[in-house]
């Protein structure tokens, strides 16, 4: 983002301050948030039998004729330029159809980088991909075979001669800090945000906490590789892919490859996993052009080491967070600045103070990002990016506070937790932080924790337990569409791009839908993961079911008018309009008197109709600019800490969220239980390890980048405010990302109340707690 | 000699290098096996050979010439679910669904195992030849699955509630 | 991976005679060779099968135990002579890896399993002296939490990665090869050779022989053994340190005592001083404390890795603490 976007954004944030509430979308709360049945219900999976008898057929499982496999070669330098390039052997190794490098590959532009210019700007960066010989990172892709089988590309792969001459490169943060840049803004947030003059108050402060806290590289690690399929057929392109961004990604194919939009389809019914992890990155590419080179379809598969090397995770940071309070605990000064990695070419600036805005208020403020410039695979977005690392500094310092002052830490969070937002003084479309915490410690029994650190003990363990607060940000996606057609037999379709990686997507929109439409779920049939769909943007910000919601919104509304235009005069309902029927049980009904109903099935065979098609857009965000919107979280945990080893087992976990209408318990329960166990991982185990020396990552591997087993997860507690949001669609907010945010530091903190060890960089190794 | 799978005879593959995770997937087209790392990292991949778990990708085709291979597909349909598929479902036991395969196969195994008397790393005592089959038991004999998603809750509650035993 | 053919041995004189050439390979499980092959540290272009070979677990005429090279990890941990006798064995064997793994490896091949050094697995991007000597270490000076603080030299600090071997290397396994000139016996503690500048030679073993079976002689330990593992995650990870001990008393001293590391040298560590230092000796903390300082005075601690020596410390004075106390 640049000043002149921040000037935008900014005027946009005015102009929608001085609009009435009522006039903007959510300025009446959404009906169904009072009047509800498929919604809230604790539906399985609609998915599921595909799922656990394998019969889902995710990217890599479609069938296709004459099908090639291609390998790819990564650069084991980090800089430098390729001087010797030898395919001889390769060319000639059985079943090789064609070898690929920077001297056959046909010329491509670059992509747009996330956010810069419109939905389908979705480079994770902007470097050439195989257009030259330059290598800009460790891992970049320098080569491609495509052979008969996968076993000969691989081993082609092997036979591929190429001398570089390394050039010096940027490895090591601590060295690239001193000439780190200051973004103009975060994402659509103004970088340095000040109030008041908060390294003042600070020294002024009666007690004072400024500490550092530095967090690693993390990789996001989906069991699915990436993999793609790509072919030509004639002069359109189809594409299996598995991706978070289904349309955006026809869309920024056919802007590369000169196709135009409708020539492009890219199929992604179910994605395994993604985490944001499953955007446009080089392998695509690579695979849609290679594809066209050979004349058949060619699958792409990442080996897991490959996706460590050219697919971006989370970006290492060094986070200063100083706190000043009074005598009687109340913040006087929030300061939350640091260092994380960003190269030129990449897109993610990992919003960590984002969160450290919207949670507590204080006296003064001052929050500023740096990006350190590595020679690195570009960093990209990761669950809650910003916020899953940035809570681990804060919501620890809050704890190192209150220690030192010697109160409670959930006192000390209560008497400083905001009504309004604290920066912009906007105020909170809803918000019940202060009940999950009361509500997350009576379920916890948080009464029962011994402040005195080390003070609980079972034989060579001793027990500690922790909280932390955790706040993610609302969104709802502008340029979600969607299709409904309603059937002769009174069922409905409902179509759009969206994407299924896990979260329930269908399940809740289903639910929804049957809601909206007045339908019974089984009357429903929802269809995604097409590009030929109607469009819906990236799954993202933890943003997609509001946003696909705000389009069948939109669409109900629509298809209202539609039937109650082809229902004419004979019917029940003839003469209502739109604002006075409501859709319900199969038809549509007066909302003044139910008798009237007239069934959708009438209506359609009435007009000798075989079915009724609307397609609409969810109306623009403008809720987002007018009120702070944040599900926000309490964090419990109770773990144990060896005295012999330093080893930690989390015996309990609780999350008490505040998130709006929870729309089918047994879907979101998974999503915070799965984003608490990431969050798990980021505590204790969790690290990529760039080799500062080389620049490349040596633990590209499952085995050696450890994700937490089944052993390491304990039963994990959820629990809920359900209180709905007024403002947004369904009563709804994000719940893929709040999970993660807070885990971190309610881990940590509890680590110091057992041990009185009070670790600022994770992962919380064993080493770490040994005694000196 | 032939490779059994699901009851049905194929012919090994003549590349000697074709794992058994790519015999089935790319040249048998039964893709319920994944693939997450093709290191016996992860455990996507597990099959039962012979009626014991392994991992599909680190075995060679022609290793499980003459042997007797069940995938997930051979353990249930959409339409006759195996009593822990049905479970999976119940308990939410998965997000995406890509480990799951590999997860259900494992539990099979591992039910059979513990039936068996085989210990664990937790078993206090590994003289008796009766096994408890605590939460942490299961969780221990799990652990060679990993999932990404964090379903490792749903997952074992649907073990435990196929194997008979319920949460305390 | 490199084109290979495929045969299946089916008896010791039969893989004696198939495995002899250049390229060939022993192949158990495959959970190990398989993906080194994948990875490109191993290039074989003949692998023989031995999984046909003997697998039997049985009482040997000493009283002891004798395992065929081809039995199964999970076979060789749920077999009740192990289960009662060798309850430490036991105990390693399900430390390591899933059981899916445990599954597939043979004995064998888990004596013979290499290193998981990043840089050992890393032929793209990184030196190593085991994979091809005289190119350098880049894991001296890079990441080494899993590497040795005992018996590594200037060539190489790899580990050796297996429990099992920890176990065996405490009781007094004995590994029994058969070769072209017939059949010789080596203990276990005497099988994988420290690096010192050949880091390449790893076993005493020739390329011409294989591991035939393992004995182990009858165990005093069975009532007073244990095997801890400690690693980075709960389950299914390598260990940083794990400790094998097995104990007799007499009254209150120490009568007989063995004691085994793993994840601190490249071979499975019998701690000999510390036990000669603590036979016929009470189990106070300063005279435990004093038998490892014997042993581990020379550790070689890096950055990474030096944490090991005081973990190694703490468990195991935990464990002899816990095990010398009154029997159960």
């Amino acid at each position: 983002m640049t000043k002149i976007q921040n000037a935008v954004i900014g005027s946009v944030r005015t102009v929608i301050g001085w609009v009435p509430a009522g006039w903007l979308p959510g300025g009446s709360p959404d009906p169904l948030i009072e009047r509800r049945a498929a919604i809230g219900r604790q539906a399985s999976r609609l998915d599921g039998p595909l799922k656990v008898t394998g019969e889902a057929r995710f990217a890599a499982e479609v069938a296709v004729d004459n099908l090639s496999y291609a390998a790819l070669v990564h650069s084991p330098i980090t800089r430098g330029r390729i001087m010797r390039l030898d395919t001889d052997a390769a060319d000639a190794a059985p079943g090789v159809i064609l070898v690929v490098t920077h001297r056959n590959m046909p010329r491509l532009g670059t992509l747009a980088l996330i956010g810069m210019s419109d939905m389908s700007a979705i480079g994770n960066s902007d470097l050439p991909i195989l257009q030259d010989a330059q290598v800009h990172y460790n891992g970049q892709v320098v080569a491609a075979v495509i052979a008969e089988t996968q076993e000969q590309a691989d081993h082609a792969v092997s036979l591929i001669m190429i001398d570089y001459t390394a050039e010096p490169a940027k490895t090591l943060f601590e060295e690239a800090k001193a000439t780190a840049r200051t973004p103009a803004s975060v994402l659509i947030e103004k970088n340095h945000v000040t109030v008041g003059n908060a390294e003042r108050e600070l020294s002024r402060s009666a007690h004072i906490v400024d500490n550092v806290y530095r967090t690693p590289p993390h990789n996001h690690n989906a069991i699915e590789l990436h993999t793609v399929t790509a072919m030509w057929e004639g002069d359109g392109l189809l594409v299996h892919d598995t991706t978070q961004m289904v349309a955006p990604s026809a869309t920024a194919l056919a802007k590369l490859f000169g196709l135009k939009r409708e020539q492009v389809r890219v199929l992604s019914p179910f994605v395994g996993g993604g985490f944001g992890g499953k955007g446009m990155w080089d392998h695509q590419i690579v695979a849609v052009a290679v594809a066209r080179m050979v004349g058949r379809p060619v699958r792409l598969t990442l080996s897991r080491e490959g996706v460590y090397r050219i697919i971006g995770g989370r970006t290492p940071s060094e986070q200063r967070v100083a706190i000043g309070a009074d005598a009687a605990g109340r913040f006087t000064a929030l300061i939350h600045s640091g260092y994380s990695v960003m190269p030129p070419y990449g897109a993610c600036p990992e919003q960590y103070t984002l969160g450290s805005r919207a949670i507590y208020d204080a006296k003064s403020f001052e929050f500023l990002q740096r990006h350190v410039d590595l020679d690195i695979v570009p960093n990209t977005f990761m669950r809650a990016p910003g916020e899953a690392i940035g809570t681990f500094a804060v919501e620890s310092a809050v704890d190192e506070m209150a220690h030192a002052m010697g109160v409670d830490p959930i006192d000390m969070r209560m008497a400083n937790i905001a009504e309004r937002h604290p920066v912009s003084g906007a105020p909170f479309s809803q918000h019940a932080l202060k009940q999950a915490f009361t509500d997350g410690a009576e379920r916890f029994g948080w009464n029962r924790r011994v402040a005195e650190p080390g003070s609980r003990r079972e034989g060579e363990w001793r027990i500690g337990i922790g909280c932390a607060a955790g706040s993610f940000p609302y969104a709802r996606m502008p340029g979600a569409n969607v299709r409904i057609t309603l059937h002769g037999d009174g069922s409905a379709t409902i179509a759009c791009s969206a994407q299924e990686m896990g979260m329930g997507t269908a399940t809740v929109q289903v639910q929804h839908a049957a809601d909206r439409l007045g339908l019974p779920l089984e009357a429903i049939r929802f269809e995604l993961g097409d590009s030929d769909l109607p469009a819906s943007p990236m799954a993202g910000g933890s943003s997609q079911t509001a946003s696909v919601a705000g389009a069948i919104i939109a669409a109900a509304e629509k298809l209202t008018g539609e039937m109650l235009r082809l229902a004419g005069n004979a019917s029940p309902v003839a003469g209502l309009r739109a604002g006075e029927v409501r859709l319900t049980d199969g038809g549509i009904a007066s909302i003044a008197d139910p008798s009237r109903h007239d069934s959708f099935e009438s209506i359609l065979a009435r007009a000798a109709r075989d079915d009724m098609t609307v397609t609409a857009a969810g109306s623009m965000p403008l809720e987002m600019f007018k009120f702070a919107m944040h599900s926000t979280s309490a964090v419990f945990c109770e773990l144990r800490v060896s005295d012999v080893t330093g080893e930690v087992r989390v015996d309990r976990l609780l999350g008490s969220f505040d998130c709006g209408t929870i729309l089918n318990p047994k879907t979101a329960a998974s999503q915070f239980r799965g984003g608490m166990i990431m969050g798990l991982g980021l505590a204790l185990t969790e690290e990529t390890l760039f080799d500062g020396r080389s620049g490349r990552i040596m633990n590209a591997s499952l085995a050696d980048y450890h994700i937490p087993t089944h052993l390491d997860v304990p039963q994990i507690d959820v629990m809920w405010t359900d209180i709905p949001d007024p403002r947004s669609p369904l009563g709804a907010r994000g719940i893929g990302e709040i999970g993660i945010t807070g885990v971190g530091a309610a881990v940590a903190n509890a680590v110091f109340n057992a041990t009185g060890k009070r670790v600022r960089d994770l992962p919380i190794t064993l080493d770490k707690l040994l005694p000196d | 000699m032939t490779i059994k799978v699901n009851g049905q005879d194929f012919p090994p593959p003549d590349d000697a290098r074709v794992s058994l995770l790519d015999l089935l997937r790319e040249q048998l087209h039964l893709t319920g096996t994944k693939v997450g790392c093709n290191q016996g990292a992860c455990g996507a991949c597990t099959v039962l050979l012979d009626s014991r778990r392994v991992l599909s990708c680190l075995t060679l085709a022609v290793q499980a010439d003459g042997r007797s291979v069940t995938t997930i597909e051979g353990l249930g349909t959409a339409e006759a679910l195996h009593p822990l598929q049905a479970a999976f479902i119940e308990h939410d036991g998965f997000q995406c669904g890509y480990c799951t395969p590999g997860q259900i196969c494992a539990a099979t195994a591992m039910l059979e195992e513990v039936a068996a008397g085989m210990p664990s790393y937790l078993t206090v005592d590994l003289a008796a030849d009766r096994i408890t089959l605590s939460r942490e038991e299961v969780q221990e004999r799990m652990s060679g699955n990993l999932c990404r998603c964090g379903a490792h809750n749903g997952i074992i509650d649907a073990i435990l509630d196929v194997a008979g035993e319920h949460r305390p | 991976m490199n084109p290979i053919s495929y045969s299946r041995a089916a008896s010791v004189a039969d893989a004696l005679h198939m495995a002899g050439g250049q390229g060939a390979r022993l192949l158990g499980g495959g959970t190990n060779l398989v993906d080194l092959m994948r990875k490109g540290v191993d290039t074989p272009s003949q692998l023989v099968d031995v999984t046909a070979l003997p697998d039997g677990i049985d009482r040997a005429e000493d009283g002891g135990l004798i395992i065929g090279a081809a039995a199964r990890n999970s076979a060789v941990a749920a077999h009740p002579l192990v289960r009662s006798g060798y309850p430490m064995l036991a105990r390693a064997i399900l430390a390591a890896a899933s059981a899916q793994v445990r599954n597939m490896a043979t004995v064998g091949g888990n004596v013979m399993q290499r290193t998981r050094c990043l840089y050992f697995n890393d032929v793209a991007g990184a030196r190593c002296n085991k994979r091809v000597p005289g190119s350098g270490c880049d894991a001296i000076g890079g990441f080494n939490r899993y590497h040795a603080i005992l018996g590594g030299s200037d060539a190489c600090i790899a580990t050796h990665p297996s429990d099992m071997c920890v176990a065996l290397a405490a009781l007094d396994g004995q590994v029994h090869i058969a070769g072209p000139a017939g059949e010789r016996t080596v203990p276990l503690v005497a099988f994988h050779r420290l690096p010192g500048e050949r880091p390449d030679i790893e076993t005493v073993l020739d390329p011409t022989e294989i591991v035939v079976a393992i004995t182990l002689p009858p165990s005093p330990f069975a009532a007073r053994s244990a095997y801890r593992k400690v690693r980075d995650r709960a389950s299914y990870a390598f260990a940083l340190v794990s400790v094998a001990v097995g104990l007799t008393m007499r009254e209150d001293r120490v009568d007989a005592i063995s004691v085994a590391f793993g994840g601190i040298a490249p071979k499975p560590w019998r701690a000999a001083r510390i036990e000669d230092a603590l036979r016929g000796a009470s189990l106070s903390p300063s005279a435990i404390e004093k038998a490892f300082e014997a042993e581990f005075a020379d550790a070689t601690l890096l950055p990474g890795n030096g944490f090991k020596r005081g973990l190694a410390k703490r468990t195991l004075s935990a464990m002899l603490t816990e095990l010398g106390g009154p029997a159960q």
